[in-house]
């Protein structure tokens, strides 16, 4: 929105306020050139004093002359009203500002002087409507607004540069690699699970809170059973979310099922909390024939269309044929795999954020991530597309501390993954990944500014993995013992979080026990069942390659097929042929 | 750019000759063996008859694109610079006649282009990427090749990512040097859950590139940039589509089988000129689609003529042609009657001067014919 047509009536809003001269605060209202929306001024009149220095330009001739700068906000994002140096100069006078005002008010924007532009508001339905896709967009600098010179309160040259005023100064002064001060952590519950006076959140009702934390519970026993089911070698592989339940569960929380996920894979909790059953789960984690994955990929791989949750990948791998911390079975043969940070996904979720704002929908995407994948390319190349492309999409970063052994002091030197928000043009928040509540509110905040202001959010979860990074690791190796015990009991979110709950007289010790006994139940039924399901049958190693199977495929299954039957034995008997 | 173009890939010091060559070499109407050798599988598109407007390469990527966003709302263009009209004008018109929503430019970053474009497509829609040069394609490797491709596989037909479409020019153009030159068809071939297509002509790359967008898998779709200006015929105005993983036998002949795929098709056309006028009957066969490929037209082929000689601008070693050519032994090692043989680019990075010795030329063609047929 363009307040150039209106230069004229700002002006005389401004000059005919006498108490606005020199240095004082405005307010005010006009509309814009519709005469249709409201716009508020907020501003301040900086007077300076007598130009001292001689400058090259315009500015010369008028060495020793005063000049204003006018300089305005409208909501959070900056309204340029800056007067031209040659404007300033004619300005000297209130009568010589009105003359100005009238000569250049027909000029409008094209003559870059007088011009304003306010962030969207008043009348504007917001949304994240294609309409609105340029909104943000800065544009190209036309000849003559380069040509305008123009001077700050100092008298040091601004100059037009794409994305805004630039100021020219002549000290050389680097920017700092750090703020002095770490980025505040938001939370609303204190270590007790006591609301921290003042603190603001979205409220949760009775039926949520409890529903939050049978989730929470149903994860961690999830964690307990499964893990010990890969122990007990009935699964080849398992990875715990134990530390980060509030993370899981409290984000879908605040999510709508239009939301469509692009997970990592240490977040099955959203899963859990869009349905996917405890069946389901087991189904996977034994790649039986009920698996959804038809036992493609590795356990702990879930997706699910009917959830808005798209099928877990792990392509970025770390192989390693030494250690024998890094050993898993397949099928009867050892292979050393694990997997390191998992990134790829991150821009999957900007692509289908701009296919939700192309659609109106009432939705967004969020995509998961660990501090590890932070340093991945497709991290920055995903921020950067969706500040660029405007897109409704939360990026949900989890810092756990660790991306298998390595520490964040070793993954990067800024202040964690939130301080890379601003870099992109991406507003950011850090929130105590510990705390149900404030997960639950920063979500539910995000997923409302990305959806009505059509622009992606940042969040980075201060969390810890509790856990090993999978069965195939011993994190012990490489971290003390004393710091997992720490963040499992003084820090663990289920405790903290229980604590509230029950606070509110919302839940007791014999619901508890209840709780945790039905759930385990279920847990270990569901195990049982999953082992007796039958495994995919051999033709579904070739489907889906293609959405119809091509001949090659074709040759390649009768070919394997007649080997089988010359050699049985080297073969899974439990396969269906 | 034309000019530079002819002067390095036609014989040396002779700039002339090429443009007729290419021109003729993709009209189809200049086959050895006359009009009864039109192409086996259509001569024309199926169904659009003899006709339409002369149309250079670019021009009928260009008019396939208009007909793809316009006839389905959800289809989008973008990559870099694609906004004013693409670096090799294939995008000319598009943001203008279909809004900036649908048509834009991203960042420049591939991985972040190709990413975009999986997960823009994992939403249903056509996804129709630029990467600018096939040379640039190689940070968008993860994406294609772990994403892209096992969408559909990894998750059971969970979710596929069928509407993406990534195009990108390749080969060489006479003055790119090492990264404006690269022919990297051969390392997408390797990855099950991707298509590779090459039209060789413009006719060709609009019915060929429309059948991409519109296929329900993740193609990718090299264009050959030499051809962008140089190659003109007739192209039909209508929306048409061309068969993927179906070759097209361009020219009829009994002595011997070439197979080769997009602008190298208009350097082996010449030489079965050549060959022709010393009596030796030579069959080309444009691959187009080259995973999945036609293998049974290829066969039929070589068990007709006895021999086979497979050219590309890539490197000869890993090429695809070494898949071909271990597939055709495999089927027809007893009518063999001369081993299978390669005129392919060095094992080199892509020359700048040296270009002319580099690539598969017209008479290391010729030679390589004589040489099988006299085996």
């Amino acid at each position: 929105m363009c307040l150039a047509d209106t230069s004229e009536e700002l002006w005389e809003f401004i000059h005919t306020r006498d108490n606005l001269w020199p240095q004082s605060n405005f307010e005010g209202r006009t509309t814009d050139v519709t005469g249709k929306n409201s716009i508020t001024i907020v501003g301040t009149i900086h007077y300076c004093g007598k130009i001292t220095r001689r400058r090259r330009g315009d500015m010369t001739r008028e060495s020793g002359r005063t000049y204003p700068e006018v300089r305005s906000w409208g909501g959070e994002d900056p309204v340029a009203v800056v007067l031209s140096p040659m404007a300033a100069w004619l300005a000297g006078s209130r009568a010589a500002a009105k003359q100005l005002a009238r000569k250049l008010a027909p000029l409008g924007s094209l003559h870059g002087g007088i011009g304003a532009s306010l962030r969207r508001g008043g009348s504007d339905p917001g949304g994240c409507s294609p309409r609105g896709f340029h909104s943000r967009r800065v544009g190209t600098m036309r000849a003559d607004a380069i040509a305008a010179q123009e001077y700050d309160v100092n008298a040091n040259q601004v100059m037009d540069f794409p994305g805004g005023k630039v100021r020219f100064v002549a000290d050389m002064r680097f920017l700092s690699e750090s703020p002095k001060e770490r980025v505040n952590c938001y939370r609303v519950l204190d270590d007790d699970g006591q609301a921290i006076s003042g603190s603001s959140f979205k409220e949760v009702s009775k039926e949520t809170a409890l529903r939050m934390y049978s989730a929470m519970v149903t994860l961690q026993i999830m964690d307990i059973i499964f893990y010990e089911a890969q122990r007990q070698g009935r699964i080849s592989f398992y990875l715990t979310t134990i530390g980060e339940e509030a993370i899981n569960i409290a984000s879908p929380a605040a999510l709508t099922m239009d939301d469509v996920v692009f997970p990592q894979y240490r977040e099955p909790g959203v899963l859990l909390w869009r349905g996917f059953t405890l069946q389901e789960f087991a189904n996977q984690l034994f790649g039986n024939k009920s698996d959804y994955g038809k036992g493609r990929q590795m356990p702990i791989h879930y997706g699910s269309n009917k959830l808005n949750y798209f099928t877990v990948s792990s392509p970025i791998a770390y192989v390693t044929s030494h250690s024998n911390l890094f050993y898993f079975q397949i099928l009867g043969t050892v292979a050393c795999v694990t997997y390191l940070v998992h990134s790829t996904q991150i821009p999957h979720a900007v692509g289908a954020a701009y296919s939700l704002k192309m659609d109106g929908k009432e939705a967004c995407a969020v995509t998961f991530f660990g501090d590890g994948g932070t340093s991945e390319g497709d991290f920055h190349a995903a921020l950067n597309f969706a500040a660029v492309l405007e897109v409704p999409v939360v990026f949900f970063c989890r810092n756990n501390g660790w991306a298998i052994s390595t520490p964040t002091s070793e993954q990067f030197r800024s202040d964690g993954a939130v301080v890379r928000g601003e870099a992109y043009g991406i507003r950011s928040i850090r929130v105590d990944g510990n705390d149900a509540l404030a997960v639950y509110s920063a979500v539910h905040a995000a997923r409302e500014m990305a959806i009505r202001e059509c622009r992606p959010i940042l969040i980075e979860a201060l969390t810890y993995r509790v856990g090993h990074h999978s069965t195939s690791d011993d994190s012990t190796k490489y971290r003390p013992v004393d710091e997992i015990e720490h963040w499992r009991t003084a820090r663990d979110p289920i405790s903290r979080y229980r604590k509230w709950v029950e606070g509110n007289g919302w839940w007791n010790d014999a619901e508890e026990t209840e709780l945790r006994r039905n759930v385990r139940e279920e847990l270990l039924g569901a195990v049982q069942a999953a082992e007796r399901v039958e495994k995919p049958p051999l033709a579904e190693l070739f489907t889906d390659v293609y959405d119809v199977t091509p001949s090659n495929l074709w040759e390649q299954e009768q070919s394997l097929r007649r080997t089988i039957q010359r050699h049985p034995q080297d073969y899974p008997p439990d396969v269906p042929l | 750019m034309a000019m530079a173009i002819a002067s390095r890939r036609g014989p040396a010091g002779s700039g002339g000759p090429l443009a007729t060559m290419v021109l003729r070499g993709l009209s189809s109407s200049s086959c050895p063996a006359a009009g009864a050798a039109r192409g086996r599988n259509e001569g024309s598109p199926p169904g659009t008859g003899e006709g339409g407007k002369p149309l250079n390469l670019f021009s009928a990527i260009n008019q396939a694109l208009h007909i793809a966003l316009e006839t389905d709302p959800r289809a989008y263009v973008f990559g870099e610079d694609v906004g004013f009209g693409g670096v090799f004008r294939c995008t000319t018109g598009l943001a203008e006649r279909f809004g900036r929503n649908r048509v834009f430019n991203t960042p420049l970053c591939e991985q972040g282009i190709a990413g975009f474009a999986v997960g823009l497509a994992a939403m249903g829609n056509r996804a129709i990427a630029e990467i600018q040069f096939a040379d640039y394609i190689f940070p968008a490797f993860d994406q294609i090749v772990n994403e892209a491709a096992k969408f559909r596989y990894r998750s059971g037909n969970e979710f596929n990512c069928g509407g993406l479409t990534i195009r990108s020019p390749y080969g060489a153009v006479g003055h790119g040097g090492h990264y404006h030159s690269q022919s990297p068809e051969a390392f997408f071939c390797h990855v099950p859950g991707l298509k590779v297509v090459i039209p060789r002509s413009p006719r060709q790359a609009k019915g060929l590139l429309l059948a991409s967008i519109r296929d329900p898998n993740p193609v990718v779709f090299f264009e050959p940039k030499w051809l962008y200006r140089l190659a003109v015929e007739d192209v039909p105005e209508h929306d048409y589509m061309l068969p993927l993983s179906q070759a097209e036998v361009i020219c009829e002949g009994t002595d011997i089988t070439l197979v080769g795929w997009g602008a190298q098709l208009s350097v082996m056309e010449q030489a079965c000129e050549i060959a022709e006028k010393d009596g030796i009957s030579c069959e080309l066969i444009d691959l187009r689609t080259l995973i999945p490929w036609d293998k049974d037209t290829v066969e039929a082929s070589v068990n007709k003529t006895g021999r086979l000689l497979v050219s590309h601008e890539a490197p000869l070693t890993g090429g695809f042609g070494a898949e071909i050519a271990a597939a055709i032994v495999d089927r027809c090692f007893l009518r063999l009657e001369a081993p299978v043989t390669r005129v392919c680019g060095l094992d080199t990075p892509f020359p700048l001067v040296y270009e002319p010795f580099y690539l598969p030329t017209k008479n290391k063609v010729v030679d390589a014919i004589k040489a099988a047929v006299n085996y």
